[in-house]
């Protein structure tokens, strides 16, 4: 039988989640690195028992960690993230030029065939390659020098590489997106970039339909159609059928359309999850009724999955990082909460159990299908 | 010998004692920088977390205390006090009081 391994980190320490493929019994490890803010944690395809780290503090900077034992023991790795050469400035909150600074690392995707290599995403943003198991890291500057850099500006979150999808179709094609920057998509393993956001419609920006500048939350696909691209940005759900090339606005009837995490049904690439928000100044759920919708349709028409959530007084968030499936059928569903909670559903949102309740500020969930 | 007082998370993630010895070369000039760069190669997963991997600067959340005088403020290349020197006191880092 199958086993589910859930990693997630918060904002103090991070925490691992077991159960077999029955999903009903969870065993909680935790906390790893106790106190220090956990951004994402990540499972390496190629080695299922090494699992990546990021691990930072505001006082003490960046460290990554690596496990080789499915999370028992940990090791530090390299933490050097220099920009390749002078890295020059992007816009500040007020518009004037602003120093790029490396501050964390967001996001780590492990390289599916290769268990030494791994990109990290990172804020001030870029993005990051290792090729030695986190010993070294070189960044992939071509994105950063993609000339629209001077127009990135940072979201609330900080100017920050959040999402990193690599094609399993075409290992040289991936996409990344960036708060506030936009989504970015290249086809030569990162050397060269494409900017990927026409038909996004930003209203908080001087030109709404500019190049660059858009607050794209997350951006998710399902492995079995790499083209079909599904985007929570941060007000409207996106969808786009040419890699990117094109986006259309498929929120429907969400109500409401603002909100930072999305992911797509392992086993139906139609289906597609989000967690609607109220709006960027009231981070927590309309009418304070904690609901995911899922629409069957691939955008447009969604219904809301609220059976096992609280539906008064819920008045928490759920971040960019922290929705995610299973690979089981039926297909699991997983996502935690700036109150501490992890819910699962076993049955793709029709019904949801809470695994925990009372963890630190939830930033991330990955799952493992082992 | 030269003492080093570490706070509570750079000794958890160094597996560390609450207090660290640095010896440094016979000759060698006892300053910040010195006992510093002792430190992370005794420890090396501290590397970056006192001091930024780019700048080599004080990370802004940290002091350093010696004699209970405030070296934070000095150049990394100033001599340390004789008492630090001789290990009959410690250099105390010190991460500051911030919320969180």
């Amino acid at each position: 039988m199958s086993n589910i391994r859930l990693l997630v980190g918060t904002q103090k320490g991070a925490f691992i989640l077991s159960a077999d493929g029955k999903r009903e019994r969870w065993e909680v490890r935790g906390p790893f690195f106790a106190g220090w803010e956990i951004y994402h944690l990540k499972g390496s395809p190629a080695e299922p028992q090494r699992i990546w780290a990021s691990q930072s503090s505001g006082w003490f900077g960046q460290v990554i960690q690596r496990s080789d034992d499915g999370g028992k023991t940990w090791e530090s790795v390299g933490n050097e993230f220099h920009y390749d050469g002078v890295p020059g400035t992007h816009q500040w909150y007020d518009g004037t030029p602003h120093p790029w600074e490396f501050k964390r690392v967001w996001h780590l995707e492990p390289v599916p065939e290769d268990p030494d290599a791994v990109y990290a995403g990172v804020e001030d943003a870029a993005l990051f390659l290792s090729r030695d198991g986190g010993g070294t890291w070189q960044e992939l500057s071509g994105l950063r020098e993609h000339g629209s850099g001077p127009h990135w500006q940072p979201g609330a979150g900080g100017m920050c590489l959040h999402t990193i999808l690599l094609d399993p179709q075409s290992r040289q094609r991936m996409f990344i997106a960036i708060s506030a920057a936009g989504a970015f998509r290249t086809e030569d393993g990162g050397t060269s970039w494409q900017a990927i956001n026409h038909g996004l419609h930003s209203d908080m920006m001087p030109d709404p339909e500019a190049e660059v500048g858009h607050c794209v939350h997350r951006i998710a696909m399902h492995r079995s159609r790499p083209d079909v691209l599904f985007m929570q940005k941060h007000w409207d759900v996106m969808r786009s059928d040419d890699a990117g090339d094109s986006w259309r606005e498929v929120s429907g009837n969400l109500p409401s359309d603002f909100g930072f995490a999305i992911d797509v049904h392992a086993h139906e690439p139609e289906t597609v999850y989000v967690v609607p928000i109220k709006s960027d100044s009231e981070h927590y759920p309309p009418d304070g009724k904690l609901r995911v919708y899922r629409s069957r349709t691939g955008g447009e028409e969604w219904e809301p999955l609220s059976r096992g959530l609280p539906q008064e007084n819920c008045y928490v968030n759920v971040l960019r990082g922290a929705l995610s499936v299973d690979s089981l059928d039926p297909c699991g569903i997983y996502f935690g909460t700036t109150g501490g909670q992890v819910y699962a559903s076993r049955d793709g949102g029709d019904s949801w159990n809470a695994i925990v309740r009372d963890l630190p500020r939830v930033l991330s969930v990955e799952v493992q299908t082992l | 010998m030269i003492r080093v007082v570490l706070p509570v998370p750079l000794r958890t993630l160094a597996h560390a004692p609450e207090e660290v010895e640095v010896e440094l070369e016979q000759g060698a000039s006892v300053t910040l920088r010195a006992v510093l760069d002792g430190v992370e190669a005794a420890y090396p997963m501290l590397r970056g977390t006192i001091r930024d991997q780019a700048t080599r600067k004080r990370r802004n959340f940290l002091r350093f205390f010696a004699c209970g005088e405030d070296l934070s403020h000095e150049g990394l290349d100033l001599p340390l006090p004789e008492q630090i020197a001789r290990g009959d006191e410690p250099l105390l880092v010190v991460a500051a009081i911030a919320g969180g």
